[in-house]
């Protein structure tokens, strides 16, 4: 494995890097001439949405930063600092906090599409898992950043949490006391977030980077969940892909800039714009609206331990999913019992959104109920079942068929190959 | 780890002869296919056009596709250009001095309490500011001195407010590292020429802050200030 690279280019400045270092040929392979199905429609744009969200959460994070302190007595003041004095420090911040949900918004569309089309399956288990990983390490950067301007919210939402591992039995307070740094939320616990809040980003980029990576041995899914059969079946990631990426970006942009300059406070919680207070909880504690599902499944189970573990295990469950979904079809179209599921699940998720919005009262304590069983009914029972029992519908031949009609051999493609499950 | 370019990639894999890249591949089936099944005319077949142009290793292609093309790639680049700048203007200035900061960009003096001979120091953005009462045998010393003895000339005039020339104020950094000058004090060393000297490296400056012996290179610089009444001046 020594020896200078060949390098294929022709600048001299390129040839000479290229030669010694080949990451001009590393980019070719990988963004320039990558071999990508031809049939990607858009919510293959998400994954690069995502990392473009990722950029500039961490961007603006870091001028943010700049400005912050991360100290009981300063920190609300410190934000409305930012808000008042520091030059466009109102744009950075409303960028930098929609931008968290634009982040999850984005993330979440992506793994609908990994479920609907079956991208989990082999041999993407470990590209799937590392997307895991990276939405727990969303999560906990997500409430670690809602506890930095120090409001109401911001307070007691990181009592709420942490006292989630009080649940635990004989360890469970000595836990919690660590997390916190001494024997209430205060300056300790804000210090240490602060310094966690601004490391796991990096460890994100670290995760999405193997995950990147990943992809690119197995290659991507598509929305026929076959795999291409040969050049007839891919087109160069540049510039089929890099234009319609870019096109989804415009409106990615669009959507975030109404959010930022129209209703920045949409999102947020106003009781956030009231300074900590360790005496008055407020009326309503509720998280950001990403984390409601979970915090649906965590109240709709009426034991302490039993909720944690319910909620940890929502996400845990993911982890398991290539193993527990027994077809060896990928895409939703061919599966039409799963299609369906798969669409309640969606719809099951948002309404444990709204169940998490709303005191656990009368009939909603039921919805939540009802809701946090079809979850775990799904992944546990009906994938397992259903792959057994399903009929699927006949795969096509390759993904060129479909597109270009007529199929049949092409010149200087590969003969077409008998179908292919999975 | 394996060497970009060694192989076996998935898509030298997926490749019937492994040899082509991928990219001259798709384009001439692309091409091809674009050709047979879609007749429509224009953009696909100015992309199989420009396709396979690049496949043969040719410049770019002729034709009114070519420019259309350049005409979108200067738009959508200038675009991405005018957009980029416009996001990161902002997070460039945040770094500039913040609203509060320039707040604090001006002060008010009072020189009521300053006896003739003594100085005080103030602090103006984070710096020093000496104001300094002068003698008259001071204001005649500095006002006599003629500007070829000055490494750094300038008038004592230019350096007051008219009027007030019992009054000078300078900025109190040495103009040769930064120390702050002794001499406010007149217990203070105040150097051969009676205003001020620098204990770092022994820069002395007259009364009117104006450098005498070396190594500074300029006289201490008057901060932007004007008197509000006869005993009191604002800074910035």
């Amino acid at each position: 494995m020594v020896g200078l690279h060949k390098s294929e280019f022709k600048n001299p400045l390129v040839r000479w890097i290229d030669t010694r270092l080949p990451v001009f040929t590393m980019m070719q392979n990988e963004y320039g001439s990558f071999p990508t199905p031809r049939n990607f429609n858009y919510f293959w744009n998400f994954g690069a949405l995502a990392m473009v969200a990722m950029m500039i959460m961490i961007i603006t994070g870091i001028f943010l930063a700049m400005n912050y302190v991360p100290n009981t007595a300063l920190a609300f003041d410190s934000v409305e600092r930012i808000m008042r004095d520091v030059n466009y420090g109102w744009l950075i911040r409303y960028v930098h906090m929609n931008g968290a949900s634009m982040f999850f918004v984005v993330v979440y569309i992506h793994i609908f599409r990994g479920l609907y089309y079956g991208s989990y399956k082999t041999p993407r288990e470990l590209l799937w898992m590392l997307g895991v990983v990276i939405l727990l390490l969303m999560m906990m950067t997500a409430f670690m950043g809602y506890v930095l301007p120090w409001g109401q919210m911001s307070y007691w939402g990181a009592t709420v949490i942490t006292n989630l591992f009080s649940a635990f039995p004989i360890v469970g307070k000595s836990i919690v006391t660590w997390l916190w740094g001494g024997f209430s939320v205060d300056n300790p616990t804000l210090n240490r977030f602060f310094s966690l809040h601004y490391l796991l980003p990096f460890v994100i980029v670290a995760v999405v980077f193997l995950h990147v990576a990943a992809l690119h041995i197995t290659g991507s899914n598509n929305p026929l969940g076959i795999e291409p059969k040969g050049p007839q079946d891919t087109l160069p990631f540049h510039p089929y892909y890099t234009v319609k990426d870019s096109v989804g970006i415009c409106v990615f942009l669009i959507v975030y800039a109404a959010l930022v300059f129209f209703a920045p406070n949409f999102l947020g919680n106003p009781d956030n714009y009231i300074p900590a207070n360790p005496m008055v909880t407020p009326a309503e504690i509720v998280p950001e609206w990403y984390l409601l599902p979970y915090y649906a499944i965590l109240r709709s189970v009426p034991n302490k331990l039993g909720g944690v573990l319910m909620m940890f295990g929502s996400i845990l469950v993911l982890f398991v999913l290539p193993w527990l979904d027994t077809s060896p079809v990928r895409s939703a179209r061919f599966r039409p019992i799963f299609r369906q599921l798969v669409l309640l699940l969606v719809i099951d998720v948002i309404v444990l959104g709204d169940v998490g919005a709303h005191r656990p009262e009368g009939w909603w304590v039921v919805v939540g109920r009802l809701a946090t069983t079809y979850y775990f009914l799904f992944f546990l029972v009906l994938l397992p079942v259903v792959g057994k029992l399903e009929r699927p519908l006949k795969l096509p031949d390759s993904i060129s068929k479909p597109v270009l009609g007529g199929g049949g051999p092409l010149p200087g493609g590969a003969p077409a190959k008998p179908m292919e499950k999975a | 780890m394996r060497r970009v370019g060694d192989g076996p990639f998935p898509h030298e894999w997926l490749l019937a002869g492994g040899a082509e890249s991928a990219a001259a591949a798709c384009g001439h089936v692309w091409s091809v296919a674009t050709r047979r099944n879609q007749p429509r005319p224009g953009f696909e077949d100015m992309m199989a056009t420009s396709l396979s142009a690049s496949d043969h290793g040719a410049g770019s292609p002729h034709g009114e596709g070519t420019s259309k093309r350049d005409f979108l790639k200067l738009v959508t680049g200038a675009a991405a250009l005018v957009g980029t700048g416009a996001i990161v203007w902002p997070l460039i200035d945040s770094m500039n001095p913040s609203q509060d900061v320039l707040a604090l960009g001006s002060i008010e003096v009072n020189l009521d309490p300053i006896q003739a001979g003594m100085g005080i120091t103030v602090l103006w953005r984070g710096k020093p500011i000496f104001v300094r009462h002068r003698t008259e045998k001071e204001i005649k010393e500095a006002e006599d001195v003629s500007l070829s003895a000055l490494s750094d000339p300038e008038t004592d005039a230019a350096r007051i407010k008219a009027g007030h020339a019992q009054w000078i104020v300078v900025v109190g950094i040495c103009t040769h590292l930064g120390c702050v000058p002794l001499g406010n004090k007149p217990s203070d060393p105040r150097g051969e020429w009676g205003g001020w000297f620098c204990p770092c490296h022994g820069s002395q400056y007259d009364t009117s802050g104006r450098v005498r012996h070396g190594p500074a290179p300029a006289n201490l610089p008057v901060p932007p200030y004007a008197f509000e009444t006869d005993t009191k001046i604002k800074i910035g």
